[in-house]
């Protein structure tokens, strides 16, 4: 290595350890945006390095710096008008587009990289074993990716899509994984082994995602991250490069915690998920226990409005169907007036409400909620007792108190304890099922009042009526 | 030609794993969603390595392989790092004063309209 190699490479030491403060500094909403802040710049450095490197190398052609500068200029140019322009509830679909690219980009390394090389005696194990992973690893990922943000926006269906034969050709790809691996590894110069490596691990990563429903993509998007990383840091066992294998890692650790919190949120395993199959929407009829219909109890939004003047401690239970509603902003509206009335009010936010990681947390953020109300699970639990209202606006299966009891589709699946509170008003155009196709405990509890509106119009409605009697 | 050693390569592995799983853990739910887009953007670092493949190259499939993830890690890079710093800066302790918030509010909220992403 030569004096410049030497500096550059202590300069990606340097980098790898900001991103790893970057990430420690994420452990606060306070200092989290510093963290970002120095994490892109050290990643900023580390890119400059590289163009110093591979200056002071010299062996790059022009139409190689060409290359590199337009397919930079251009994803830069794709990645900061999708970053700007896109809607905080699209967040799920543009976190797995930049998963499907990093995923992309890290197979097209080790494509290039097997391709280069002349000699391919001298491409040892060292280097073929890590590529075909890679390969494999990252090819998934992309494809994998595409089709779970297609799902979340609506493109491909959400509802679980399988096919005679799916579950077969799901065994079969991965088996030819490790032939092509193999084949890879022995034979380094086969354009075969190579390139049919490519093509199985491209459909795999399609016919792997078809099969999972729309609500399970927050496991999913977390298990194409870890992947994202791993495609990355075999990618940098196939160039040499530290950096590459800390910062694949690094990710690799954090989509794999997020996928497990996640399972088990849903009390479900990661391989029954991505087995798939499961909820197939909204429609499903349930078996319930006794055969007649349970009476719900009805209410205006002048009963909620008085309920709500009159608490002392309120807390909010937001679920999907309340950005799905767009409602959030009129929910921080409702919040914003009880609070400068003087109520406590507080949210509780399930991990798996939203359609990825702590989703729910962001919309609110956004709809001006101060993170001081936002209440994990585990926190918010011993408060509701001493709530006089829980209000309940598009979440379900998360409330349901069947969870406790054995036997049924969502046992043992932990819950916001929503039936502790001393009234609870759920928020609900009708009397529809949740994702896991059960009926709701909660809903027929006598303390309940269903206000039966959309979420958006709800809200705003009783937003108004409290106004007039806190006035 | 490799001047890293293998088993160093695998001990940087192994310890960075537990350092992500360390670091990583003691973040908050409520954050989540920005960490995984800031993990995300981590990841972008591979357009180093594509950076690295475009010096490279000198054929032309060699070329087309390069600029395709030139374009894919830098999306990856400056997406992953603006959309994070985005949602970041709507982390607040206290809700933002009430008289110049609903102008913005308003603005945002048609911005959010035109992008109908």
């Amino acid at each position: 290595m030569d004096t410049v190699s030497h500096a550059v490479h202590y300069i990606f030491l340097a980098a790898a350890a900001c991103f790893v403060m970057g990430l420690h500094l994420m452990n606060h909403p306070r200092t989290a945006r510093r963290g970002n802040t120095l994490s892109a710049g050290a990643m900023a450095v580390a890119i400059a390095a590289t163009a110093w490197l591979i200056l002071g190398e010299n062996v790059i052609s022009t139409t190689g710096w060409l290359v590199l500068t337009s397919g930079g200029v251009l994803g830069a140019a794709l990645g900061l008008w999708a970053a700007r322009e896109i809607r905080m509830t699209a967040m799920p679909q543009l976190v797995s587009l930049f998963n499907a690219v990093g995923g992309g980009a890290a197979a097209l390394i080790a494509v290039g990289d097997l391709l280069q090389t002349g000699h391919p005696a001298a491409l040892g194990a060292r280097v073929s074993l890590p590529g075909a992973l890679d390969i494999v690893i990252g090819a998934v990922t992309f494809s994998g990716s595409l089709i779970a943000a297609g799902k979340l926006q609506g493109v491909v269906s959400g509802a679980p899509v399988v096919f005679p034969g799916a579950r077969l050709l799901n065994v079969l790809l991965p088996a030819s994984f490790v032939v092509g691996t193999v084949w890879l590894v022995l034979a380094p110069d086969s354009r075969v082994a190579l390139y049919g490596l490519v093509a199985v691990a491209l459909l795999f990563g399609v016919t792997m995602v078809l099969p999972i429903g729309g609500a399970d993509m927050p496991v999913v998007i977390s298990l194409l991250n870890a992947f994202t990383g791993s495609a990355v840091a075999m990618a940098g066992f196939v160039l040499d490069e530290t950096a590459l294998i800390i910062a694949g890692m690094l990710v690799s650790a954090s989509g794999g915690i997020l996928t497990k919190l996640m399972a088990d949120a849903m009390n479900r395993s990661i391989a029954n998920i991505v087995i798939g199959g499961f909820g197939t929407g909204d429609s499903t009829p349930a078996a319930t226990g006794s055969g007649a219909p349970a009476q719900v109890r009805s209410i205006s939004a002048d009963d909620v409005a008085i309920q709500l003047a009159y608490a002392s401690k309120v807390i909010f239970v937001p679920g999907y169907g309340l950005a799905a509603a767009q409602a959030q902003h009129e929910l921080g509206d409702l919040a914003k007036v009880l609070t400068d009335h003087g109520i406590d009010v507080s949210y509780a936010v399930h991990p798996v409400a939203g359609r990825m990681p702590g989703h729910m947390n962001v919309l609110l953020a956004e709809a001006n909620v101060p993170y001081t109300q936002l209440k994990e699970m585990d926190d918010v639990n011993p408060e509701f007792p001493q709530a006089d209202v829980a209000l309940v606006i598009g979440a379900n299966d998360v409330t349901n108190p069947i969870a406790r009891r054995p036997g049924n589709a969502i046992s043992g699946m932990p819950i916001l304890d929503v039936d502790q509170a001393k009234s609870v008003i759920v928020i609900k155009r009708s009397m529809g099922h949740g994702y896991a196709g059960v009926d709701n405990e909660l809903y027929t509890d006598p303390k309940t009042g269903m206000f039966f509106a959309d979420a958006k119009k709800g809200l705003s409605e009783l937003k108004a009526a409290v106004g007039e009697f806190v006035g | 030609m490799n001047n890293l050693d293998l088993l160093t390569a695998i001990t940087v592995f192994v310890l960075s794993v537990l350092v992500g799983i360390e670091v990583i853990s003691k973040v908050p739910a409520t954050l989540h969603t920005p960490l995984m887009s800031g993990s995300n953007s981590v990841h972008g670092i591979v357009v180093i390595g594509a950076m690295l493949i475009a010096a490279e190259s000198h054929t032309w499939l060699g070329y087309v392989l390069a600029f395709a993830a030139m374009a894919f890690g830098a999306m990856n890079v400056v997406g992953g790092y603006v959309v994070t710093d985005r949602m970041l800066e709507m982390f607040k302790a206290k809700p933002p004063p009430e008289k110049n918030q609903s102008p913005e509010k308003n603005q945002s909220a048609e911005k959010n309209q035109k992008a109908g992403v």
